[in-house]
């Protein structure tokens, strides 16, 4: 077994080598919040009290969901959700 | 790697028939008491009646002893290298082993085969393993399944399309194309102005996809973009066209396997395509020139992900090496602002005066017909074309002069609102003969393929001299 692959940085290295994670928005006034499901048995409990909170703040909730935890989003799935939404909630694990 | 042990070293392979052959003086060797230590690089089983095997498959040993040659026999005392020798010389095994009769029956002399640190990619790998090579750039250790090109994407490193994963076995080799420093700072690079180094340019050489061989054009074509006159940042920034086009003259076009011939312009020249992209990484990596960001041009030219080729000389007609002023055979890479290729047909002329109308004509629509004095040209002529003025006589120089001649353009049609088109020259310049181009606007070079009675013409930047980018000339060195 090889060690790890090692790459040269090509950059000018004025940005640090762990990416950053995205921006988070100031706040939710006037932005789309999607809810996605991953199936995880129930979940949908707590998703359910997500969106209450949601709609009750006056935010637009779309609703969203796998059809199994134990894969990856379908792409399908993915390019509906960014093209509908703003941001996006997801639980992951139990 | 440890001290070498007392007495004598053997390195050798099976795969290797000089090494079965001093197999069996092995046991002779050790009679006396003397220590021999083999190491052996593919078989652990090979070595029966030395004092000690030391299994070498990872090399190791002999990357450290510098081993070119199997077998390779060394006296060491006190832990140091007296005396070695390679291959089978009877003589030599005689003297350095100290034992007069050795090997009586064997031939005098066998050559040996090479080392296995020797074969072809094996000895970068041993300098990243062993330590030998060091890098100045910072190492980004990638996830262990994460597939190494999309990981280039990920990091934003790639120009859209697919990079060679900069490993350090291929940095270190693309660092043996050029005698230079690794750590020579070569420039600023904009539009970020961050040093660049050697060592970056061969990284970025490597996603492009360069062979080593072609470092030292890429150094040129870099170190070319950073001079002032050159204005990269402004090309870089410009909303209009234009990107780094690079033409290589000098006999290194053709020992790199540089295309100036059939599709010179085009796809499928592994040189031409990377030479030309390596340097458009420099710009996006080093510099930090990513479209959408700084880079806020309107529409691009397909040109910016690479544009680069060599000019086909002929004797006829000085390379524009030398019209720039560097002796004929001197290898040069000269930058030009260009934006994209617009063909010039003409099969029907036959006389230079005719081919040099069209010429004047068609580099009319640089920018607008009705503009003047803002982009430069790059006219590229092709060998069906350039027989024309062979023919006649007409040297690069006359068909310059006679196009600077044909392209002092009536004033009256060009103004703002001439013909029905607001877009134009001012008013005062009516009644007046209008240089189409400012005095150096002009650069011809010869390319293309031997069939097709075509040309181009290379529109520069709108911004060209010294408001903007003026085409500059470099030599490549090693």
């Amino acid at each position: 077994m090889n060690g790890p692959t090692v790459l040269l940085d090509p950059t000018a290295e004025l940005a640090p080598v762990a990416r950053a994670l995205s921006a988070r928005p100031p706040s939710l006034d006037g932005k789309r919040v999607g809810i996605l499901d991953i199936s995880k048995a129930r979940g949908n409990v707590f998703l359910d009290r997500v969106d209450e909170l949601l709609a009750g703040r006056g935010i637009t909730v779309m609703r969203y969901r796998k059809p199994t935890f134990t894969r990856p989003a379908p792409a399908v799935l993915v390019q509906q959700i960014a093209a509908e939404v703003d941001l996006v909630v997801e639980g992951l694990a139990d | 790697m440890p001290s070498l042990p007392d007495g004598l070293v053997v390195v050798a392979k099976r795969e290797c028939p000089t090494c079965t052959l001093v197999e069996p003086l092995l046991a002779e060797l050790t009679a006396d008491g003397t220590p021999v230590t083999v190491y052996v690089q593919d078989d652990p089983a090979f070595g029966r009646g030395a004092t000690r095997v030391v299994d070498d498959t990872r090399l190791e040993h002999s990357f450290a002893l510098d081993v070119e040659i199997v077998p390779t026999l060394i006296r060491v005392e006190d832990g140091r290298e007296v005396e070695r020798t390679y291959g089978w010389h009877r003589g030599d095994w005689q003297r350095i082993s100290g034992r007069a009769g050795l090997g009586a029956a064997l031939p005098e002399v066998r050559p040996g085969c090479g080392s296995l640190t020797l074969e072809p990619g094996v000895a970068e790998t041993l300098a990243v393993r062993f330590g030998r090579a060091k890098f100045a750039s910072r190492a980004v250790e990638i996830g262990a399944a994460e597939d190494p090109e999309e990981a280039c994407f990920a990091r934003g490193w790639s120009d859209g399309l697919p990079v060679i994963p900069p490993t350090r076995e291929r940095v270190l080799r693309m660092l043996s194309g050029t005698t230079r420093d690794p750590g020579e700072i070569i420039g600023m690079v904009p539009p970020d102005l961050a040093p660049c180094t050697v060592e970056k340019v061969a990284i970025n050489a490597v996603m492009a996809g360069c062979k080593p061989e072609y470092l030292p054009v890429v150094l040129a074509a870099v170190e070319a973009a950073l001079i002032d006159e050159f204005g990269m940042h402004g090309i870089l920034c410009t909303t209009m066209f234009c990107g780094p086009l690079v033409v290589v003259n000098g006999p290194i076009a053709q020992a790199i396997g540089m295309n100036s011939g059939v599709n010179a312009l085009g796809q499928g020249n592994r040189a031409n395509a990377t030479i030309g992209r390596a340097l458009q990484l420099v710009i996006r990596n080093v510099g930090g020139g990513r479209p959408g960001e700084v880079d806020r041009s309107a529409l691009g030219t397909p040109g910016k992900y690479t544009f680069c080729f060599a000019e086909a000389e002929h004797p006829q007609w000085n390379p524009l090496s030398v019209e720039r002023g560097f002796a004929r055979g001197t290898n040069t890479v000269t930058l030009f602002a260009g934006e994209g290729v617009q063909g010039i047909v003409d099969q029907k002329s036959r006389t230079p005066e005719s081919l040099a109308r069209t010429f004047a004509l068609c580099m009319r629509a640089v920018d607008h017909p009705k503009l003047a004095m803002a982009g430069d040209a790059l006219l590229v002529v092709s060998p069906e074309h350039s027989r024309v003025f062979f023919d006649a006589g007409w040297s690069k120089a006359r068909l310059l002069e006679e196009l600077t001649a044909l392209l002092q353009l009536p004033g009256d049609e060009m103004v703002v609102g001439a013909g029905g088109i607001a877009e134009g020259l001012p008013l005062s310049m009516k009644g007046t003969r209008v240089p189409k181009f400012r005095p150096g606007g002009i650069q011809i070079v010869r390319a293309g393929g031997s069939a097709g009675l075509f040309s181009a013409v290379i529109a520069g930047w709108a911004a060209s001299g010294p408001v903007g980018s003026t085409p500059v000339t470099k030599e490549i060195t090693t």
